[in-house]
């Protein structure tokens, strides 16, 4: 496996006028050619922060980048740091080598553009073929992502297209140029459930194809466990645990995602037992984070959780922790 | 990728579909026309107005400045002492009302149409520039059109009317000019909502430039507002260049204008009241013609309201 994206140390705050966000704490990460990665973690988590930052995507100010560094390896020379890209540099990445895939395929899609425009955009713009090549390209595209009558549909307007169809567009549009990194932002929140599968199923299918490594942001464990290689849990914006899915679902390790696991609902339950959930509420990212941001909901936290920001511990292969206390032998860790 | 490719995650078969030429969407257009039938009729108008002015000299039976006193203040040929070889009847000097009325056209098109091409282009662009740049620049160039639609409209346009005198061009320059406010605001209004819209960022992330974001995003969805403002701003200036003729301030008197022969029928409004009646009627139906026009433009220009069945 070779690395296409390692992500280090990342720090983003909001400078608003009612004060300073601390959207993102310290968000390392490391991301393999062809795997997928998902991100989970409640609203405000900064899931979608740490990658809109990527590309250059957040509104700059308020956002800040403070610290970090973000290096791509899919060029074909050396390694890029795409926070320190210039407009023209993250240009080249954005859509040619890193594609997005947004929540709402309604809004992503201009409204007075036709749905075969939007897609051969990217292609003229990226492997600079003629309009005519693009197009035929683009109706390629559409066949494979599973519109019918795609030729017909070329000139058709997103408002013409069901919900699910303008998500099969919006991952035309994102793999037209075959990047390769394509982050997919709560993809398949606004869809309902058999629509969901379907497009997870398509991306897992043109991934596969064309070797693409997939960001998955989402809140839904439910779809996590089904496509994920790896998953990246957030809280508050700081990363809590990273892990194989598999390891994750099997054996977590930290406190908060401990919690997520026990508020999954069980279809073995008896019927009559309230779900589980974690007391209490996220905090305030307008505080300036002092110490471990889950401590308030922490049914283990003791005294130094209070004191210092846990760093990532390794506590097995490919298994990252923050946190100070030792799930497994219920005690503090020593060796921290 | 295959061409035959039939889709695993659907199970649906992918068809392979004939293009379509330019005949169907000919006929696409004239559905839309057909549905909306007070846009068909605003169409009409204006281009029965349009055809008047293209086509005065073939149109017009008399010469519009041809004096002849002997019939002067003669009646439309409807009342009884009128007869057919004046439909419209004559005006104080014996110029004959149909005649003038057709080559009267001219003047409020021509003012309408490149007034409101100064207007729409430069406020277009400088709406564009204002919010899409933002900062600094916007404040100042926003500064500056809150300023002048400050100015009462007519008080100000009348005030430079009397500085540069009476002239076709200073007309169309001046209506342009004080236009400009109106578009610059309309364009950067709308570029401020779309430029944080999904689309644009959606654009961003597949590396679309600045530039090609703004001609090829922002700038095709401001059109149908913006056309459709067009259409009711030209009403507006034949409106107001009726005023100024009205008031001795447009076109010079020997040039055939509604506002002028307006002007002129005042004197003799009570006795002879045709000729201020029959270029009143003009002016009604042109800007009617154009109002009707623009709203269904409106509809049309919108894929989402164009769809609505009616």
């Amino acid at each position: 496996m070779t690395k296409i994206l390692s992500v280090k140390n990342l720090v983003i705050k909001f400078y608003t006028f009612d004060g300073v966000v601390h959207a993102l704490n310290n968000v390392s990460f490391d991301l393999e050619e062809g795997e997928t990665l998902a991100i989970v973690g409640e609203s405000g988590s900064g899931k979608s922060v740490s990658m809109l930052s990527l590309l250059h995507l957040l509104p700059m100010p308020p956002a800040k980048i403070e610290n970090g560094e973000a290096y791509f390896y899919g060029n074909e020379e050396e390694p890029v740091d795409l926070l320190k890209l210039n407009r023209s540099g993250i240009s080249k990445i954005r859509g040619g080598k890193i594609g997005f895939i947004f929540q709402d395929a309604l809004s992503a899609l201009n409204p007075v553009m036709t749905i075969g425009r939007q897609i051969s955009e990217s292609i003229i713009e990226h492997l600079g073929l003629s309009h005519a090549k693009a197009k035929e390209k683009t109706i390629e595209l559409l066949k494979r992502v599973g519109i019918p009558g795609a030729r017909q549909r070329y000139d058709n307007f997103p408002h013409q297209f069901s919900g699910g169809m303008r998500q099969r567009v919006m991952i035309a549009v994102s793999m037209a140029c075959t990047p390769k990194i394509v982050i997919a932002d709560e993809p398949t929140t606004a869809l309902d459930v058999t629509v969901q599968a379907q497009i997870v199923d398509l991306t897992k299918e043109l991934q596969k194809e064309f070797n693409i490594a997939v960001v998955w942001i989402t809140h839904d464990l439910g779809v996590v466990a089904g496509m994920a290689d790896r998953v990246l849990v957030m809280y508050a914006g700081s990363p809590v645990e990273i892990a194989n899915a598999q390891d994750l679902y099997s054996n977590p390790q930290h406190p908060y995602t401990i919690g997520l696991m026990n508020a999954l609902p069980n279809v073995k339950g008896d019927g009559d037992s309230r779900l589980a959930s974690i007391d209490g509420i996220p905090p305030d990212l307008m505080d300036e984070p002092r110490h471990c941001q889950f401590a308030w909901r922490c049914p283990h936290a003791f005294d130094r959780c209070w004191e210092e920001i846990p760093q990532q511990v390794s506590v097995g292969e490919n298994h990252v922790v923050s946190c100070f206390f030792d799930v497994e032998n219920g005690r503090p860790k020593e060796n921290v | 990728m295959g061409n035959e490719a039939t889709i695993k995650s659907t199970g649906s078969r992918v068809d392979e579909e004939v293009e379509r030429g330019i005949w169907p969407k000919l006929v696409y257009v004239w559905r839309l026309l057909y549905r909306d039938k007070a846009g068909m009729l605003g169409l009409a108008m204006f281009l029965i107005v349009a055809a008047t002015a293209v086509f005065s000299p073939w149109l017009a039976p008399y010469d519009p400045l041809k004096q002849d006193l002997m019939v002067a203040k003669q009646p439309p040929a409807y009342s009884e002492k009128g007869d057919m070889s004046h439909v419209l009847g004559t005006d104080n000097l014996g110029r004959d009302m149909l005649s003038r009325i057709i080559y009267g056209s001219r003047v409020s098109l021509t003012v309408g149409f490149f007034g409101v091409l100064i207007a729409g282009s430069l406020g277009m662009i400088i709406g564009l520039i204002s919010g899409y740049v933002g900062g600094r620049v916007d404040s100042f160039i926003m500064g500056g059109v809150n300023m002048i639609l400050a100015l009462p409209y007519l008080v100000f346009v009348v005030f430079i009317a009397s500085i540069l005198g009476r002239s076709l061009l200073n007309v169309i320059l001046i209506f342009g000019f004080t236009n400009i406010p109106i578009f610059a605001r309309i364009t950067r209004g709308e570029v401020l909502r779309l430029r944080e819209s999904g689309f644009v960022e959606s654009a961003l992330s597949i590396g679309a430039t600045r530039t090609r974001i703004l001609f090829s995003h922002i700038l095709p969805n401001l059109l149908g507002p913006l056309i459709t403002i067009a259409t009711f701003e030209m009403s507006g200036m034949i409106f107001y260049e009726a005023g100024l003729g009205f008031l001795g301030l447009s076109v010079p008197p020997s040039t055939p204008s509604w506002g002028n022969m307006l002007a002129t029928g005042r004197q003799y409004l009570t006795i002879y009241p045709w000729i201020a009646t029959f270029p009143g009627l003009a002016i009604v139906f042109t800007g009617l013609g154009m109002n009707l026009f623009g709203d269904w433009l409106r509809d049309v220009l919108d894929p989402r309201l164009r769809r609505t069945k009616r």
